[in-house]
């Protein structure tokens, strides 16, 4: 379920970087960047249960499921975070720069 | 356990090795001297520092995330020995071997992700290359 949830989350931030030119402007690719990887990666580790699994992997119990979903939002959340720090410190459109600028007027 | 250490190393590599190519880059763009058309060629050539970035970013990206998974399941805790299963020398063991197999596998995923990435970009790099000449050839005959 965590790599269900990261893989949606990675194809939405891709389709949002594609289609929107101040989505580009806003450095979505940092997101885009970061779901992909972890994506990839826990795509391994599913593989990796699956073969010690076979075919109980794909039937969870549901407290397991919605821990892992609980987990994937989680995941999503910390990716949104990184990325807000990331763009307020770069500060793309200028915001941060134009309020520190007023409140020292 | 501490699967995402192998690709979190690789990350350390490949960043020490973007940063050394980024500065031997704007070395040789400084010192280059050469005719017009091979200078146009740079400009559309993406450079390798900035296709290592994205190896880089997946990296980073994708082991922060495992990080974080590995801290909700108490893999990693914010004390000495920093990993739960290096404590105990009997899951020590478990853990070396999970980050051989998957961890190892992992990486090579993402690496290998990274080098198709870098096939499609180098075709694409070439056919707005030869547009480009093409549409000066045009212009030089008209």
């Amino acid at each position: 379920m965590t790599l269900l949830t990261t893989i949606f989350a990675a194809v939405v931030c891709t389709i949002l970087w594609y289609c929107s030119a101040s989505g580009r402007e806003m450095k979505i690719g940092i997101l885009c960047w970061m779901y992909w990887g972890a994506s990839l990666m826990w795509l391994v580790d599913a593989v990796f249960e699956y073969v010690s699994l076979r075919a109980a992997y794909f039937t969870p119990a549901p407290a397991d499921l919605l821990n892992d979903f609980y987990l994937g939002l989680s995941v999503v959340a910390l990716g949104l975070i990184i990325w807000l720090v990331i763009v307020l410190i770069k500060d793309p459109k200028g915001v941060v720069r134009e309020a520190l600028f007023r409140k020292k007027k | 356990m501490a699967c995402f250490l192998v690709p979190a190393a690789e990350a350390v590599a490949t960043t020490i090795a973007a940063k050394v190519i980024k500065t031997k880059e704007s070395r040789a763009e400084a010192v280059f001297d050469s005719t017009e058309q091979t200078a146009q060629e740079m400009v559309e050539k993406i450079p390798f520092s900035q296709k290592l970035g994205w190896l880089n970013r997946l990296l980073w990206g994708g082991s922060a995330l495992l990080c974080f998974e590995h801290v909700w399941h108490g893999e990693v805790v914010p004390w000495f020995p920093f990993l739960t299963a290096a404590a105990d020398p009997s899951e020590a063991s478990a853990m070396l071997h999970e980050m051989a197999t998957t961890g190892v596998m992992m990486t090579v995923l993402v690496t290998a992700v990274w080098l198709g990435m870098l096939a499609v970009s180098s075709v694409i790099e070439k056919r707005t290359i030869s547009e480009k000449q093409l549409k000066r050839c045009r212009r030089s005959v008209k």
